[in-house]
């Protein structure tokens, strides 16, 4: 399988509010809020982490789902993210210098 | 319920300051003759300064960071205030007149992931707006950087300051927006000046003149449902919050003071001397501000506008009494919708006093 690398856009503000995660776009004002799991996808999306440990390494030890679940829900995560240009997806790691998470 | 409304309701629960004021300067190029502050550098913040506050405010929780002034492009360094504040991820807006917006710093704004920028602009005719800038020349170059910055797919907005002097061009602003393409927003509120000073209060618009506004449905949108008499305020409106202003936002000045609200000028603390956190969670002025339900204000809670009305504590305070009503939001109440405020009953009016005249201070309560 082909591993998937995610990394969070310079195009966007983010904050943690409440455990939950608030995204905005700079480019469209498009508003987010994430919850618990994928505010954990979110901080780790660090370019060069591929999805799959992502989700081995901060979900399924600490949310009790299956790996099957968490991938599941995962891909459809990143999947409507990068629709919006907030999330990065490429099969190859990212250079650094992604912003830092808060 | 809106994702934001949830995230503002949030903040409130776990009293996060979710939105910031900061006036990085004071300093102008223009002149406006209704404009609340003096354009001296009393000793402004230095760049490492206003950074380590950007910082606490990213620890305290901040979202939405709004760069003001004055005028925020004569500070050199303001650039570097940007890119530093995108670096903590904030969603950053900035206002500014826009003079000194050329093609550069538009695509500076744009590459530093700015989601805003909001232009003053008073009228559509150069004489007009130019003669309240003091600025010849001001609405061109404005216009020009609204242009640029266009080019560069930054949301504008124009936000047009209604007053007498350009009444009656307030729709050809609005054309100009839609022209070239941006928001536009239209205020009557002209507040006193920072040093209490009401003199330019004399520059509002006579308040007859306001329903032609409040019943422009390119404004206001539903007009019926706009300029409807209120509904009877429930309990949940009385145990309500008056508005944001030091529950989930405040304002800091170009000397580090902190506010409730850049129109709420009573100081809660220095960041010069204290940590944001600090002043944020432990300043009496604060508690004070944070205190008051709609049922405690001492007018305002047997009002029937009480739920819809514009009240602004800040303009109350400035007015003598944080608790009071603020005169120029009953007018507005009135003119809307016809239903004389509670505070214009006791004062024995069936029509607002002329601006600048009414001296709510001196009621009986």
């Amino acid at each position: 399988m082909t591993a998937t690398y995610i990394a969070r856009s310079s195009a966007i503000a983010s904050r943690v509010l409440g455990g939950e995660t608030m995204v905005m776009s700079v480019a469209d004002s498009t508003f987010f809020t994430l919850n618990e799991v994928a505010s954990a996808i979110w901080q780790a999306a660090d370019g060069v982490t591929p999805l799959d440990e992502i989700v081995a390494r901060h979900v399924c030890p600490e949310f009790d789902v299956t790996p099957e679940d968490a991938w599941t829900d995962a891909n459809e995560f990143v999947r409507e993210l990068s629709t919006h240009g907030i999330l990065l997806v490429s099969d190859q790691p990212f250079a650094p210098a992604t912003p830092e998470a808060r | 319920m809106s994702l934001l409304h949830e995230m503002n309701e949030k903040a409130l629960t776990y009293g996060v300051p979710l939105s910031v004021h900061i006036d990085v300067t004071y300093r102008c190029n223009e002149r406006c003759g209704h404009c609340y502050l003096d354009h001296d550098d009393h000793g402004e913040m230095t760049t490492v300064e206003i950074k380590k506050i950007l910082d606490q405010l990213a620890a305290a929780g901040t979202f939405f960071l709004t760069l003001s002034g004055g005028e925020v492009f004569l500070r050199r360094d303001f650039l570097e205030l940007v890119a530093y504040a995108r670096k903590l991820l904030f969603n950053v807006k900035v206002k500014t007149n826009a003079v000194m917006i050329r093609e550069f710093e538009a695509q500076e704004l744009r590459r530093l992931g700015v989601e805003q920028v909001q232009i003053s602009i008073y009228s559509h005719r150069a004489e007009v707006h130019d003669g309240i800038t003091r600025l010849p020349g001001s609405l061109a170059k404005s216009i020009r950087a609204i242009r640029f910055l266009k080019e560069q797919r930054i949301k504008v907005t124009i936000a047009n300051v209604l007053m007498k002097d350009n009444f009656e061009d307030y729709k050809g602003t609005q054309a100009l927006a839609a022209e070239l393409g941006v928001h536009y927003t239209l205020d009557p509120t002209v507040t006193p000046k920072m040093d209490g000073d009401r003199s330019v209060l004399g520059l509002r618009v006579l308040g007859d003149s306001l329903p032609t506004v409040f019943h422009d449905e390119s404004l206001v949108g539903d007009v019926a449902a706009y300029c409807a008499p209120p509904p009877a305020p429930g309990e949940d409106i009385l145990d309500g919050y008056p508005c944001s202003a030091g529950h989930t936002s405040c304002y800091i000045t170009p000397y580090a003071e902190v506010f409730p609200c850049v129109q709420f000028p009573i100081v809660c603390g220095n960041l010069r001397e204290e940590k944001f956190e600090d002043v944020w969670r432990n300043a009496p002025q604060f508690h004070e501000v944070r205190g008051i339900r709609a049922r405690d204000l001492t007018t305002c809670s047997g009002c029937g506008h009480v739920g819809t009305c514009s009240r602004c504590p800040g303009l109350a305070y400035m007015e003598g009494d944080m608790r009071g009503p603020s005169t120029a939001d009953c007018e507005k109440s009135f003119y809307r919708t016809g239903i004389p405020s509670e505070n214009m009953r006791r004062l024995g009016l069936s029509a607002p006093l002329p601006a600048g005249l009414v001296q709510i201070a001196s009621a009986p309560a």
